[in-house]
């Protein structure tokens, strides 16, 4: 990767925090949903995002679609800030895809009319160059055209995920964030959506964020992954690195618990203890000190310092610069 | 429950011949047919499946749950010796939550919104008559504690919606287990769940399996979980089980095309080589309205021929324990698996 290019897709700082009103009358406290995050993705990269449920994945998607604002800290998409941009303009640059194909597609409206609205929305052609590039993008995906008048209640949950994907597609973005694309797939479906999307990476030179709990997805699709845990990103690595050599304590854990299918292994134990933290209330030092099996007096008291280095990013005491 | 022990070789459930019809206007939706297995104390079978293979509707069967207008057929459905598809009403009644229970997937959606969660783990110890609510209360401390939830007895006056899906996965389970089931069924209790509480709650369902000599369906489509977690494997397609056998044999050497062709559809971590095609089926299930013939997998197969229209024979390995429903022969399938650890290396 030249670092001289640059990055299509850079987070700065980002931090967004909610107020959360405790019970009816209770005072509002300060929840950070994401803290300090900084990431740079080259044109063509796949970025995958994994964490448990609550550490600010999809607050982070949001972000990055311009449907939230970062409380501090700066997105950049070609080196331009992301809060100069109106939301169309951005929307032509990045799209998404959605978990659920059963809810994320209007059931009222029919197949062409839900892929050719954003080129409605953006006044793009008229009405036969609309049908023209809805016609081509339908078999990009690999559907056939005739599937154009039918409504989604008449189609599978994998042809609903196309759908979806050649909606995103139409816009020729530069970035797709795919959130959780195929974890409401079935096993045989869920294959083709994810050669469907290497495809198209490749042949439009698409760069993903791909979120997943799902890590063999992320192992198999990403060319780098980024650990998120409580609203910061705790080691980010090329897959490689990251599968093969894990340093953070958290990752080791999450790589631990993937089931393959292995009769011979057994059930995992993760070492990770009880619950997620409440992020109302995270523990002092590193975050995840309560559930780290080497967390030392240091790690309850202080907050470990990221370590840059070529293999990637590192928050932990273990590594510390 | 001491008799236990002299009945450790007979079945705890056995089943033959189950077929679901479902009455629709389009016709009759042939949805589970023929499916047929036993299920030993201390054992754990994992149905796989994907949407639509009839994997829940075969649990609701058991549990006698299906709808007013569903009745499920079978040459034989036996609970212990108890006769389910012409249990009364009351006999089920009995059965349900004190001998057999289930687990849902959903947590969020199971659990009564408007009562504490002591409420509703109480009310089967309560409503099964067998206690009084003193008694019933000590249990349920004790189940939430068993199932590692801290501060347990603070739990009871709280409300779903104020436990994570974690913990109310954990309180579902509690739950199940309150009148020491002898059969639990768990119908993908850990789909919802982040990855690391996936293999907290399936190591948890293990030992607590193990500690109560309990048999348990688990019903997934994560081969993954089916690997690490079952005695026996029945794989299900569109209604019928095409394949059955232990686990590391189904594993070893998975025969049915199907099963084949849903362990090429998933990288293996250190073996599909990262970036490369997965293996995919195309097409999807046909439709079980009307008249089904034959091998519904036909329509997806790579071995299909002409010959799939008609009866299809049942093998059955040289151990005896290892069955699948095929035209072909074993050996004849063999090239299309080295086909795929080909493309995987």
């Amino acid at each position: 990767m030249s670092q001289s290019d640059t990055p299509v897709l850079e987070l700065r700082n980002v931090t967004k925090t909610y107020s959360v009103k405790q019970g009816l009358l209770g005072k509002s406290k300060p929840l950070t949903a994401i803290s300090d995050v900084s990431i740079k993705l080259a044109r063509g990269e796949v970025l995958g995002l994994v964490g448990e449920s609550g550490c600010g994945k999809s607050t982070l998607a949001n972000i990055l679609l311009g449907l939230e604002a970062p409380t501090s800290g700066e997105v950049l998409v070609d080196g331009q800030t992301l809060g100069g941009q109106d939301r169309l303009a951005l929307a032509r640059r990045i799209q998404p895809i959605f978990q659920d194909p059963y809810s994320s597609l209007n059931p009222r409206k029919n197949i062409y009319d839900i892929i050719a609205l954003p080129l409605r929305v953006h006044g793009i052609g008229d009405e036969a160059s609309r049908q023209k590039s809805v016609r081509e993008i339908l078999d990009i995906v690999g559907l056939p055209a005739r599937v154009m008048n039918n409504y989604p209640s008449q189609m599978s949950g994998g042809q609903r995920q196309r759908v979806a994907i050649a909606r995103a597609l139409i816009m020729k973005p530069e970035i797709v964030i795919c959130d959780e694309p195929t974890s409401a797939l079935d096993v045989s479906v869920q294959s083709q959506i994810l050669n469907l999307l290497n495809e198209l990476r490749q042949e439009f030179g698409l760069t993903y964020l791909f979120i997943s709990h799902n890590l063999a997805v992320i192992e198999h699709l990403a060319t780098r992954v980024a650990v998120m845990y409580l609203g910061r990103i705790v080691e980010e690595a090329s897959v490689g690195g990251l599968f093969d050599a894990a340093r953070h304590p958290y990752t080791d854990a999450l790589l631990k618990s993937v089931l393959t299918p292995e009769p011979e292994l057994g059930i995992p134990d993760t070492h990770l203890g009880m619950s997620y933290p409440n992020p109302i209330a995270p523990p002092e030092g590193c975050h995840f000190h309560p559930r780290c099996p080497a967390a030392s007096d240091l790690c309850k008291s202080k907050r470990p310092e990221p370590l840059f280095d070529p293999n990637g990013r590192i928050e932990c005491h273990l590594h510390s610069p | 429950m001491s008799q236990n022990n002299f009945r450790q070789d007979i079945p705890l459930l056995s089943i033959d011949n189950l077929t679901i019809d479902i009455p629709t206007a389009a016709g009759t939706l042939h949805a589970v047919r023929g499916i047929s297995f036993d299920l030993k104390r201390g054992e754990t079978l994992c149905i796989v499946g994907e949407s639509g293979s009839g994997k829940s509707l075969t649990s609701l069967a058991l549990m006698g749950l299906l709808g007013k207008n569903i009745t499920p057929r079978a040459d034989k459905m036996e609970f212990d010796g108890v006769e389910l598809t012409t249990a009364s009403a009351r006999t089920m009644r009995n059965l349900r939550g004190a001998r057999m229970s289930m687990i849902f997937q959903e947590p969020m959606t199971s659990l009564n919104p408007a009562y504490t969660i002591g409420d509703q783990l109480m009310e089967a110890l309560t409503l099964h008559g067998s206690t009084n609510r003193k008694k019933a209360r000590a249990r349920a401390i004790e189940l939430l504690e068993k199932v590692g939830i801290t501060a347990a007895e603070s739990r009871l006056s709280q409300y779903p919606h104020q436990l994570s899906g974690g913990l109310r996965q954990r309180v579902m389970i509690a739950m199940a287990l309150m009148c020491e089931p002898e059969l639990i069924i768990a119908d993908e209790p850990t789909t919802a769940l982040d990855v690391t509480i996936q293999a907290q709650i399936l190591r948890l369902l293990a030992e607590l399996q193990r500690e109560m000599n309990m048999a348990m369906i688990l019903i997934t489509h994560d081969l993954g979980v089916v690997a690490r977690v079952a005695d026996k494997v029945a794989v299900m397609y569109a209604g019928e089980l095409v394949e059955t056998g232990p686990v590391d044999e189904i594993f070893a050497a998975p025969s049915h095309p199907y099963t084949r062709g849903l362990l090429r559809c998933i990288p293996l971590p250190g073996k599909t080589k990262r970036g490369s095609v997965l293996g995919t089926i195309p097409g999807i299930v046909p439709s079980l309205v009307g008249e089904v013939n034959g091998c519904t997998f036909r329509t997806r197969c790579e071995h299909a021929s002409p010959a799939c229209r008609g009866t299809i024979p049942l093998h059955t390995s040289p151990t005896g324990t290892h069955t699948f429903r095929c035209i072909h022969q074993p050996e004849d399938l063999e090239t299309d698996a080295v086909q795929s650890t080909g493309a995987n290396a």
